[in-house]
């Protein structure tokens, strides 16, 4: 069987090197080939961004080769995909070559678009790119007091960040003496403080605590950037003195491009994680480029590529699959600088979050490296 | 022509029925109707609500044998 993996991101990787481990014999007899082609010869640690963005981690710690995360079996080729002939089961890329597949993964990932929304990208920071996370970092090592403003775009991946961010920022300019100086002025689409029922409900208490404003029932329309002001299609208009945004996403121009789904995120069944439609039994989509109403996040990818990747091990040995994505979705939940909880939940069962401690901070400072060993398919 | 798109938020935690719905409507036509599913009680709830505070309009609200509720939220501007 020849497998074509789409993206060298989490799940593009971690789906790669564990099928190349469960098929190694297979691998060796020529009876199974797997190429990846991916974007980059970087591989990046996407969630060390809100560190960046605190002035805690700088790019370089986030970055490793591609090459040095895969099984030496696989074919790497750093050459993205710009044509997929899903009818004829090829795909063509940058370089020109085209590639022939028994079975492709669609891994290429999402990416932020403030410049969707009116004034957004003048007037915001955010932490959705290292260079973005850097500025980030100089707006609030410059910021003297004010009113800070944040607010969130749909869909967006981590679903944690909106929470997050507003928490490490409290503690950062608590640390630097400027709490009495800053309002901050926390606002959320639906109408509480986190999409998860039981995290809003620990969440917004912990915000009245810190004096955090919160504002629910907001989708910001446009910024006026010239005069600090962000109104919502809900009506309302906010001042700001420093605007911080969780920016809405698309998939990759390419997938729109190749009409594989609208606004980049294709069709895909939530428990075989096949694409929807005439393709389903030659291709698989997973991480962010789902259309599945789950969260973008990286142990999203990771759950789906373990079960995708199990599936396509025993197809290549027995001609069945053998198991469903069940929507497992773990998010880590950092509530300020040294205190963090977690959400577990699937399809069917909710998460109920602890109060957070200093031991899951800890917890979550240790896998920002051991996710290294996590892409290369050792954890 | 407008369309009717279907949003399938059954078992979603997270981002949840509501979001999913703002995401989609955000990016449809004026005119479209999207027809949301949602396994979780509290969409009847909630959903109207926003579509109220923004102006759009819920053409109507089911809710089906499996106990899975049927949404018709149109795009008013
Ligand atoms: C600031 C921040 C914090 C986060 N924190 C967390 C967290 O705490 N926990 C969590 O679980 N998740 C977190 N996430 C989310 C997580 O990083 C993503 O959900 C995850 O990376 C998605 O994996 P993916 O493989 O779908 O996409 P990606 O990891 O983005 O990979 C996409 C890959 O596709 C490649 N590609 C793009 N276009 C093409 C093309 N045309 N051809 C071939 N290859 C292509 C790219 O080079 C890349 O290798 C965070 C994200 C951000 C930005």
């Amino acid at each position: 069987m020849r497998i074509v993996v789409v993206g060298g991101g989490m799940a593009g990787t971690i789906f790669a090197n564990n099928v190349a481990r469960r098929l190694a014999s297979e691998l060796r007899a020529g009876k199974a080939r797997i190429t990846m082609l991916t974007a980059s010869d970087k591989h990046v640690y996407q969630p060390g961004w809100l560190y960046v963005a605190m002035g805690r981690m700088t790019p370089d710690e986030l970055e490793r080769e591609q090459a040095s995360l895969l099984d030496p079996a696989i074919a790497l080729h750093v050459d993205p995909v710009r044509t997929f002939a899903l009818a004829d089961r090829h795909v063509v890329t940058a370089s020109g070559r085209t590639h022939e597949y028994d079975l492709l993964v669609i891994a290429t990932g999402s990416r932020p678009v403030p410049e969707e929304i009116p004034g957004l990208k003048e007037a915001a920071i955010h932490c959705y790119s290292a260079e973005d996370a850097l500025h980030f970092y100089d707006r609030l090592a410059d910021f003297t007091g004010g009113r800070i403003l944040i607010t969130v775009g749909l869909p967006h991946k981590c679903p944690m960040i909106p929470l997050e961010i507003t928490f490490a920022m409290h503690d950062f300019l608590h640390d630097k003496g400027l709490s009495d100086k800053t309002e901050f002025y926390y606002t959320y689409p639906i109408g509480r403080a986190h999409s998860l029922e039981n995290v809003a409900r620990w969440a917004s208490p912990e915000f009245e605590r810190l004096g955090i404003r919160q504002e629910t029932f907001f989708n910001l329309k446009e910024v006026d950037p010239a005069n600090g002001l962000a109104r919502s299609e809900e009506g309302a208009e906010v001042k700001f003195d420093l605007l911080v945004t969780v920016p809405p996403h698309r998939g990759q121009a390419v997938i729109e491009a190749n009409k594989l789904g609208a606004n980049g995120f294709i069709p895909t069944d939530r428990y075989s994680l096949r694409m929807v439609g005439e393709h389903a039994d030659s291709v698989i989509v997973l991480g962010d480029t789902t259309n599945l109403p789950i969260s973008k996040a990286g142990s999203t990818a990771h759950f789906e590529a373990e079960a995708a990747a199990e599936n396509v091990a025993a197809l290549v040995k027995t001609g069945r699959a053998v198991r469903q994505y069940d929507g497992k979705v773990f998010c880590f939940i950092e509530a300020g600088k040294d205190r963090a909880t977690y959400a577990m939940f699937d399809y069917t069962h909710p998460p109920q979050p602890k109060a957070p401690n200093a031991a899951m901070h800890a917890f979550k400072m240790a896998y920002n490296k051991l996710y290294w060993a996590s892409a290369r398919g050792l954890l | 022509m407008a369309e009717t798109t279907l949003v399938d938020a059954r078992g979603s935690f997270c981002p949840g029925p509501l979001m999913e719905l703002i995401t989609t409507l955000k990016r449809a036509q004026v005119g479209d109707v999207l027809e949301l599913l949602s396994s979780d009680a509290g969409s009847a709830k909630d959903v109207p609500e926003w579509v109220r505070k923004v102006g759009h309009v819920l053409e109507r609200t089911e809710r089906d044998p499996a106990g899975v509720w049927h949404l018709f939220v149109r795009k008013e501007k």
